[in-house]
């Protein structure tokens, strides 16, 4: 009996990993397909005549698929960065002092966190547009540079590192900048590696905020620059796949690399 | 004779003046200094947008026509009238219903089915489950665009091969909707599963021997165990997925592009098209509040639902 629930839940999760990874193999034959066998039936897993290179080639031409990427790790990157710097430094500042009003502020912080983005676009785009930063890298970047939510991860760890530690630090003299430079930023590892891997996956695969403020193309980022390629070209689908193949080989190497960072990343941010 | 109550002035400002000198001058000035910069962008990029919000719901607020007239309650009073939005709001509850269930529950049993001792090649499973959470919305909308194609797409040939006829998925109004709850439910396994994973590894190993000597069955302990124990993370999990499933957009707008007649097309997708193709900011604005309002709802009926937190 018991074997038999073992082999069950054997099946059961085999069966369910085909049907996750069935997808991504079809990409990859439908992107390795010169155009005329895309559309033979019955379709073929591994084309007679592999053309992913072609393809890729095909890509390139086409459409700005570099300037997308460079995009991507422009926002994405800034974003991420920033956010680790800015949500730290806030971070501590909120957990190791004590001045008036501290509480309230946060409290705010906090209840801002409730909002979705999509009360706070409409808005931002009017400031945005005040300021002539419509279609500008700063219009993208600038509004992400912190996230309410990383202020409050970073408070909530920096809180667990003892004080003696600090006042310790204080007694050899260090100035406050210092503390958290060379003491606060090095034990907060756990918290900013998470919080890293969240912002930055959250930044690179946004839609919406890219989709608002960035008109011209050569400022699109990748998602939004595969989208204006699905409407152009929506029949080549060989090299649709092969756009996306190319978009998302990155993402998997470093999903790949840095799994447990991910894994970890989403159990700490997803318990807010 | 009127009652006076006697308030000692003196003694607030007494106590006011004892709470600021309790305060460090120089460690209240580097606190601030610490916060200021986050505060500044957070301030600027959040909380004045809210408030700003709120107050653009109450404006017929035009960009193209340059029109800006407060109007009271009227967006809101439209809205109640207003045929698309009521089918967005619709559609948006359907997207919620079907795809919350579907993507949280196949989590919990996998999770389950994973965390037994005996399992090997758990680190597999997680990385090939999670492998969808990572990548964005466009690419996975565009491969499910693919799959579904209704001449060449993968999901009609494997129906022929069991003898079954094709389906325009994308293409049916009755259709459109359950795909991209399908699409929606195989994106969000992963992470669901993660997440219960996680609280699974909370439950202390005690309770399941405790349980094997008292003989019970593998239901058993997952119903009477498991379950009540993972009351929070279950709760975690659900306020996650509604809020997120509320905010659905970029899957319909790249695989239906709202359509068939309407089928897909959700409040997120209704707030863009006002406000960035329209240019109807204030209109927009009140759908915004309406959405927060429902997200809001929810995320508290959720937390009366599942009450006090389980201790053990």
């Amino acid at each position: 009996m018991k074997y038999w629930a073992r082999i069950g839940t054997y099946i059961i999760i085999g069966v369910g990993m085909i049907f996750m990874i069935a997808p991504f193999i079809w990409l990859l034959s439908t992107a390795s397909k010169p155009p005329h066998e895309i559309f033979t039936y019955p379709p073929r897993l591994i084309p007679n005549d592999i053309s992913l290179l072609e393809n890729i080639r095909e890509v390139f031409h086409w459409i700005p698929f570099g300037r997308f990427f460079l995009n991507s790790i422009i926002y994405a990157g800034t974003v991420t960065l920033s956010t680790l710097f800015l949500g730290s430094l806030a971070g501590f500042g909120f957990s190791k002092y004590r001045f008036p009003g501290r509480d309230v502020i946060f409290i705010l912080i906090l209840g801002s966190m409730m909002v979705p983005s999509q009360v706070t676009m409409i808005p931002v785009f009017l400031q945005l547009m005040w300021l002539g930063w419509l279609d500008t890298y700063q219009g993208l970047i600038v509004p992400g540079l912190v996230s309410a939510f990383g202020i409050f991860l970073m408070r909530q760890f920096i809180m667990t590192i003892p004080n003696e530690y600090i006042d310790a630090a204080r007694l050899d003299g260090a100035s406050d900048f210092k503390i958290y430079w060379i003491l606060i930023l090095p034990l907060s590892k756990p918290a900013l590696n998470a919080l890293g891997i969240f912002t930055f996956m959250a930044t690179w695969t946004n839609f919406l905020w890219p989709l608002i403020v960035i008109s011209s193309e050569s400022k699109k980022t990748l998602p939004l620059g595969l989208a204006y390629f699905t409407y152009q070209y929506g029949t080549y689908w060989n090299l649709l796949m092969a756009a996306v193949l190319l978009a998302i080989i990155p993402v998997i190497i470093v999903f790949l690399i840095f799994r447990r960072y991910f894994i970890k990343g989403i159990t700490l941010t997803g318990i807010k | 004779m009127k009652y006076i109550p006697f308030i000692n002035t003196i003694k607030i400002r007494e106590n006011f003046t004892q709470y600021i000198r309790s305060f460090s001058y120089r460690e209240a000035i580097t606190g601030y200094a610490f916060i200021a910069p986050a505060g500044v962008i957070i301030i600027f990029f959040v909380i004045i947008p809210i408030i700003f919000s709120f107050g653009m719901s109450f404006y017929k607020w035009e960009l193209i026509k340059g029109v800006k007239i407060f109007i009271g309650l009227g967006n809101y009073a439209r809205l109640l009238k207003d045929q698309i939005f009521r089918r967005a709001l619709f559609n948006t509850f359907y997207f919620v219903v079907g795809s919350v269930p579907l993507s949280v529950i196949p989590g919990l049993i996998l999770a389950f089915l994973v965390d037994q001792k005996w399992f090997k090649g758990k680190s597999m499973v997680e990385v090939i489950y999670f492998l969808p959470v990572v990548i964005g919305w466009v690419e996975i909308a565009m491969v499910w665009r693919w799959l579904f194609n209704p001449n060449y797409g993968l999901f009609n040939y494997i129906l022929s091969i069991i003898g079954l006829p094709g389906q325009h998925w994308l293409g049916n109004p009755q259709l459109a909707m359950p795909s991209i709850i399908m699409v929606h439910a195989w994106k969000m396994l992963g992470y669901n599963m993660i997440l219960f994973l996680a609280g699974l590894r909370n439950i202390p190993e005690l309770y399941y021997e405790a349980a094997e000597i008292d003989g019970a069955s593998r239901w058993s302990i997952f119903r009477y165990i498991t379950l009540p124990l993972l009351k929070n993370a279950t709760f975690l999990v659900l306020v996650l997925n509604v809020i997120y499933s509320f905010q659905v957009f970029p899957q319909s707008f790249i695989m239906t592009q709202g359509g068939p007649y309407y089928a897909t097309y959700v409040v997120v997708y209704n707030i863009y098209n006002t406000a960035f193709q329209f240019y109807k900011l204030g209109y927009a604005a009140s759908m915004a509040v309406v959405l927060f309002g429902i997200i809001l709802f929810f995320t508290i009926l959720q937390k009366r639902f599942f009450g006090e937190v389980v201790e053990y």
